[in-house]
């Protein structure tokens, strides 16, 4: 086999990890690819150089291939995620001075979503009556996991995300700024953001959005449709690739060493010690205060977190009906769960040590809702489900 | 023949903005505001009304305006990049200049195809500019590497400096790399050499040939 050369870009954050691994670690050139990696500073340039061509593929995060297959934001390009690279990493951090309201309205350090949001609906409340300004809350993107997550939780807390508090995007490396400078109240992004305000004496972190949504979707492996039916058997290779390295990612002998690799300043850059915080789960979330376990923080493997569930998709165009970013139709819902291509996974896997097993497959694509096509409704796993 | 399209540069390069500003008016483009400061931005938005609008494509500030052009109903939503779906080409000369595009659905695409050649030939040639400026640089850099190096040898070893030029230069090329990499490992090494009171373990390296002292920095700052 003749080797391939790929480009690949990322975003400096924890998820990025299977593409460095896939490099640094030898699973691309295992699988005959002469992996390359560019790293970008904005989404919007993750996506444009993907049209581009400048990449053949990319970390991307879930909504976007759904985004630009539907051609909101801009002009339609189909584009797939044949695999997922992981689930959950993200947490919702608020400055220290909101931190303090908080307390005072209920909220204690590790509490749970409810019992946060509810603290925070009392003070979105107490501001309105004082009449000041809403609260001003940060995320990554428009069509992002963490956009939704935090909207999620507001809306089942009770907060209109749009009357009540302001959303507004920041870059990821000026959240920590705009959060000490009283810019923004707070922001949900993933690591090591998040940690970073808390050493930084910035922030402390609310909650994870792993107890928001248990094991929820977060980066896939995005590339264009069209890039993906020209070149089967590089698709299948980095598929193949990412997939091992992700494995390895998720092993705990292994977290030390990730930590240093994703330490260097060409890759996320900070301090490994900070890193490891989001890999192994043991957040600080103040200042000072002991490390507090959140199991399943981010998984980069493990429950099948490389499968790409249709329903994943159909839940982010849900949200993207939601909060008016599209009008519904059913061909746009159709458009919208084929990006992810279970098939590729599978068919990419099949005859390795990570081919899936009938019994597991079945109980995924089971849980897309069998007959009626995928019902996001089957989606389980939120904090508020109980009560639904 | 002036245009009344409303030009909007977010740029925080002071100096490419210019070349920009200067290149779309001589064109014929009057509209044409440069921000350089992002806080606002969305208010800055609202009151100019762009037709079209650049960003660096360096900028992470593009998902924050991507994000305005979701929410905000007060300005006409401008589409990222594509002066229409089949144009790939121009815009992977955008991208390869570095330069973002945000244009207001609908606008017709001759009418946009001037500015955004202009806008692309801008770019370019403020990199040319860069580039050759960062060669300047980089040469007299390299040369006042090589002039120190030339000196230590003399100073240390008794060369000619015909001699220590000879020297750099046999090392550049057996090594494969730049003179100006192989001078700064001979004034590391020659300053480890002379440097007072090191710990007894690095002792003999003191008295070691150059060679060795030489190789053994260059593994520690590549």
């Amino acid at each position: 086999m003749t080797v391939q050369q790929l480009v690949l870009g990322f975003v400096p954050l924890l998820d990025c990890a299977p593409l460095v691994v896939a490099l640094e670690k030898g699973f691309g050139a295992a699988e005959g690819l002469d992996l390359e990696l560019a790293r970008e500073n904005s989404w919007a340039n993750i996506r444009d150089r993907v049209i581009v061509g400048h990449f053949h593929a990319a970390h991307m995060l879930g909504p976007m291939p759904v985004a630009s297959s539907l051609g909101i934001g801009h002009v339609k390009i189909p584009m797939i995620a044949p695999m997922a690279l992981g689930l959950g990493g993200n947490a919702i951090t608020v400055s220290t001075a909101l931190w303090a309201d908080l307390k005072v309205a209920g909220a204690r350090s590790g509490g749970s979503p409810a019992q946060q949001g509810a603290a925070l609906k009392q003070v979105v409340q107490e501001r309105c009556r004082r009449g000041l300004l809403p609260l001003t809350l940060a995320m990554v993107y428009p069509f992002s996991c963490h956009n939704y997550e935090l909207r999620y939780w507001l809306a089942a807390c009770g907060i209109d995300p749009d009357r009540e508090v302001q959303l507004v995007v920041l870059p990821p490396p000026f959240m920590v700024d705009a959060l000490r400078a009283g810019q923004i109240d707070g922001f949900c992004a993933g690591e090591p953001w998040n940690s970073l305000a808390v050493d930084q004496l910035a922030g402390c972190i609310l909650t994870s959005t792993e107890a928001i949504w248990h094991h929820s979707p977060e980066k896939v492996l995005g590339m264009r449709a069209h890039w993906a039916d020209a070149h089967p058997a590089e698709t299948s290779a980095l598929v193949r690739a990412l997939r091992a390295a992700a494995h390895w990612c998720d092993r705990p002998e292994n977290h030390a060493e990730l930590a240093e690799v994703l330490a260097q300043p060409h890759y996320v850059g900070e301090s490994a010690d900070v890193l490891l915080r989001g890999i192994t789960g043991r957040m600080v979330l103040e200042a000072g205060r002991e490390t507090h376990p959140v199991p399943d923080f981010l998984t980069y493997a493990d429950y099948n977190a490389n499968f790409p569930r249709p329903r994943h998709a159909l839940w982010f165009y849900q949200q993207m009906l939601r909060w008016g970013q599209l009008s519904a139709s059913p061909s746009a819902a159709a458009v919208a769960r084929s990006v992810y291509r279970p098939d590729l996974y599978r068919a990419s896997l099949d005859g390795t040590p990570f081919s899936l097993s009938t019994d597991a497959e079945r109980a995924l694509e089971s849980m897309d809702g069998g007959d009626n096509g995928g019902d996001a409704d089957a989606v389980r796993g939120f904090f508020d489900q109980a009560s639904r | 023949m002036p245009d009344a399209l409303r030009i909007l540069v977010v740029d925080q390069n002071a100096e490419r903005a210019a070349i920009l500003e200067d290149g779309l008016r001589e064109a014929g483009y009057r509209n044409v505001v440069v921000v350089r400061e992002v806080t606002h931005l969305l208010r800055r938005i609202v009151s100019i009304d762009p037709d079209v609008i650049f960003i660096d494509l360096e900028d992470p500030n593009r998902d924050v305006l991507e994000q305005m052009f979701q929410v905000s109903r007060s300005v006409p939503r401008p589409v990222a990049m594509f002066v229409d779906q089949s144009d790939t080409a121009t815009i992977e000369e955008a991208i390869n200049a570095g330069v973002a595009t945000y244009i207001v659905d609908g606008l017709r695409k001759e009418r946009i195809k001037p500015i955004l050649d202009t806008t692309i030939s801008r770019f370019n040639a403020y990199q040319k500019l860069r580039n050759e400026l960062d060669e300047a640089r980089q040469a007299l850099e390299d040369r006042k590497l090589i002039e120190r190096a030339k000196g230590a040898l003399m100073s240390h070893q008794g060369m000619s400096e015909a001699q220590a030029y000879a020297l750099l230069r046999q090392r550049a090329m057996n090594d494969h790399r730049r003179l100006a990499d192989v001078a700064r490992a001979i004034i590391a090494a020659a300053a480890t050499a002379t440097a007072p009171a090191a710990p007894a373990a690095s002792a003999p390296a003191a008295t070691a040939p150059a060679a060795s002292a030489t190789t053994a920095t260059t593994k520690r700052t590549t």
